[in-house]
């Protein structure tokens, strides 16, 4: 190959600088997420005795219940309550959570917390932390393991519960405004299709509605999980039935959606309008939502796990047993209730 | 006869056909479900502002009919496709709320910066992207598909980064104008309107699409001819960058949140797939703006129909599939030549008996 002709070499500089300027740029986005527990690790090593120990590999940052998820460990897993926490950000990725498990038993930690991205491929790992004494917990999701014993105890959640008071407040709701008898016409906005909370949320309300002889399902359909989907589809379902009288949103998200639908077709929802709309989640947004009275209910999904993880992890040390699936508190908020207070009070 | 054959000639014929065939599903099954035979097509006034289902094709198609026109220009004057298109309405949707929201904020409801900050910002930001995949390919001469898959893969993580990894929301009036309504018309229809508009007398009225198409088909005899053939290609793809800024506006303003994870998920499939149907070829050179802005609308109106006809949303991606595959179909050369030999034939067989 002769010499580079003239303008490609600068061309190639320009290339040059471009990659670095991307470089760089890689490299600041990195630094907070990795570089933030290299010193605890010595501490960890050194052992302070009084601490308990916990390492907890948490999934990512990827929305406001996550990270209402993490801040609930952070805040829990406090010196003051004298614990030790190593926190590890998987950014999405189970190869990142088995590495920081792994890392954890090297550290010789007394506790692992996780929340794991995926249910399989966990078999090795959590071997391993068997054979090395350390009880893991799991948060949140769960594992699909061939020997249950692998792990202590899962901590989460229950959708199913969730959709069942959904369907139980509807139903006393309903009472109160004496329409008991009336043919009462649904329709659901359900998550992701086959994801946990879709599953559960609509099994749960579906118990509730096998009941109730009047009540009338009209469609079910899926929104994602998303506000645009969610709007999208409300507005089908608008056009597609004269009369909605209920809609079910298996998230906050798919909620506002069905309430610009809503709003567009010329119609009323919330406490004082013609359609009820029950929620999911429960994050701040949707609160202030309920308090401008367009939504009637919210079903939380608690993601302050971290007090009821505290609570087995002393169980532990003091030698007790603990039970295999244990579900968090959760309630539900509706226009009654004195909100201005709750939002205050809510992190996420 | 003679009449019929000159209009089926015209090139925005199989297009509009196709679509006009699929929004004639509907009346069918109107009429079968007992409706109103031309329900589907009935616009009516509510809440003061036009409602109805082609107002839904017209008005969520515009995002996919914007790109469409950035991606036709595109296509045209590189033979490539912009792949990031999707993934910059989300950086684009990000940094506008970011701005308007300030850093870090989750929720706002008021604008930290005037209205107009936020939406220079977001078109500036589409225009950056678009210049960063311009260069690229027209004066490094990278491939369209490897250039554009950087943004394609960085935009959406650069946005949550912008956006501190949370939704933004931006609950403020104004903002929600772009995906609201102007007067009875929702303003996405409006702004879609106003970008074909721009585009089409540009078009029109200057020399440029001749060049772009030059360009499109022989890079090198272009520039010898005197084009600046380079220039023209980062032009392109400069305002495919700026249409997917503007789509990101709307699509932001709709939902009146940055959603970075979701903004524009997949929309480059479809901006593709709306140049394709359009009967555009993907190989570059000779384009039909109208074509592409047809096929952005029917591939909307085959959601809406899917809808309509109650499929779940989440098989409609087969049915979609399928309709897609039988329209590219009537529109491929070589199916349009049999049937042109089956024309001939069945004339011969006509005048053999005449005769």
């Amino acid at each position: 190959m002769g010499p580079m002709p003239r303008m490609d070499r600068k061309k190639m500089g320009w290339l040059l600088l471009a990659l670095l300027l991307l470089l760089t740029g890689c490299g600041k986005r990195e630094e907070p997420v990795t570089g933030g527990h290299a010193p605890y690790v010595e501490d960890a090593a050194t052992g302070k005795g009084e601490y308990i120990v916990v390492g907890f590999s948490q999934i990512g940052s990827e929305s406001d219940w996550r990270i209402g998820s993490t801040e609930s460990f952070r805040s829990t897993f406090t010196a003051e309550n004298g614990y030790y926490l190593i926190y590890d950000d998987a950014q999405q990725k189970q190869e990142n959570q088995l590495k920081a498990v792994r890392n954890f038993i090297l550290q010789k930690v007394d506790y692992i917390i996780v929340d794991p991205i995926v249910e399989t491929g966990w078999d090795a790992v959590l071997k391993e932390a068997k054979d090395a004494g350390i009880p893991v917990i799991l948060a949140d999701r769960s594992v699909k393991v061939e020997d249950e014993e692998l792990y202590t105890c899962w901590v989460g959640s229950s959708f199913e519960q969730e959709g069942r008071s959904a369907g139980e407040w509807l139903r006393e709701y309903l009472k109160k405004q004496g329409r008991e008898d009336e043919e009462i016409r649904i329709v659901t906005l359900q998550g992701t299709l086959g994801s946990t909370a879709q599953i559960g949320r609509t099994e749960g309300f579906g118990k509730v509605l096998e009941q109730e002889k009047n009540w009338v399902m009209l469609d079910q359909q899926s929104g994602d999980f998303t506000q645009a989907k969610g709007q999208e589809v409300m507005e089908e379902f608008l056009k597609n039935y004269d009369r909605i009288d209920v809609v079910v949103c298996e998230n906050d998200n798919m909620a506002f959606g069905a309430i610009e639908a809503i709003k567009k077709a010329d119609k009323t929802c919330g406490p004082d309008g013609e359609i009820i709309i029950l929620s999911f989640d429960a994050g701040r947004a949707a609160l202030e939502t309920l308090l401008d009275k367009d939504i009637n209910a919210v079903f939380e999904c608690n993601p302050k796990l971290g007090p009821l993880v505290s609570e087995i992890i002393r169980k532990l040390e003091r030698g007790e047993s603990v039970e295999k699936i244990q579900y968090v508190e959760e309630v539900y908020f509706d226009s009654t209730m004195d909100l201005e207070q709750i939002i205050e009070e809510r992190t996420y | 006869m003679n009449k019929l054959k000159k209009i089926t000639g015209k090139p925005l014929f199989l297009p509009i056909f196709c679509m006009l065939l699929v929004m004639a599903v509907n009346i069918v099954y109107d009429v079968s479900s007992g409706n109103f035979a031309f329900n589907f097509f009935t616009i009516s006034v509510r809440n003061g502002v036009l409602y109805g289902r082609l107002i839904d094709i017209l008005n969520r198609g515009s995002e996919v009919t914007i790109l469409a026109i950035g991606m036709t220009l595109v296509v045209s004057a590189s033979a490539g496709t912009d792949i990031s298109v999707g993934s910059v309405m989300s950086l684009a949707a990000s940094f506008c709320c970011m701005l308007l929201a300030g850093y870090g904020v989750s929720a706002a409801n008021d604008l930290a910066v005037p209205l107009i900050v936020g939406v220079l910002g977001a078109i500036l930001m589409g225009c950056i992207c678009g210049a960063f995949n311009g260069f690229l390919v027209a004066y490094l001469n990278v491939q369209p598909m490897v250039a554009t898959l950087i943004l394609f893969s960085a935009a959406r993580a650069i946005g949550l980064l912008l956006c501190n990894n949370l939704i933004v929301y931006v609950r403020n009036e104004s903002f929600q104008f772009f995906g609201g309504y102007l007067g009875f018309l929702p303003t996405p229809i409006v702004i879609a309107a106003v970008c074909i508009a721009i585009v089409g007398i540009l078009l029109k009225k200057t020399a440029l699409g001749l060049y772009i198409q030059s360009v499109g088909i022989n890079k090198r005899a272009s520039r010898i001819a005197g084009l600046n053939s380079a220039r023209i290609i980062f032009l392109c793809y400069l305002v495919c960058g700026l249409a997917a800024g503007i789509a990101g506006l709307v699509a932001s303003s709709r939902i009146s949140s940055a959603d970075s994870n979701n903004i524009g998920l997949n929309y480059e499939l479809d901006a593709i797939l709306a140049v394709a149907l359009g009967g555009n070829s993907l190989g570059g050179g000779k384009f039909n703006l109208a074509g592409s802005i047809i096929g952005a609308y029917t591939i909307q109106a085959i959601s809406i129909t899917l809808y309509a006809l109650g499929v779940s949303t989440e098989q409609a991606p087969v049915y979609k599939a399928i309709i897609v595959i039988l329209i590219v179909t009537i529109q491929a050369p070589p199916f349009k030549a049999w049937i042109k030999r089956m024309n001939a034939k069945r004339a011969l067989e006509k005048g053999g008996a005449a005769a």
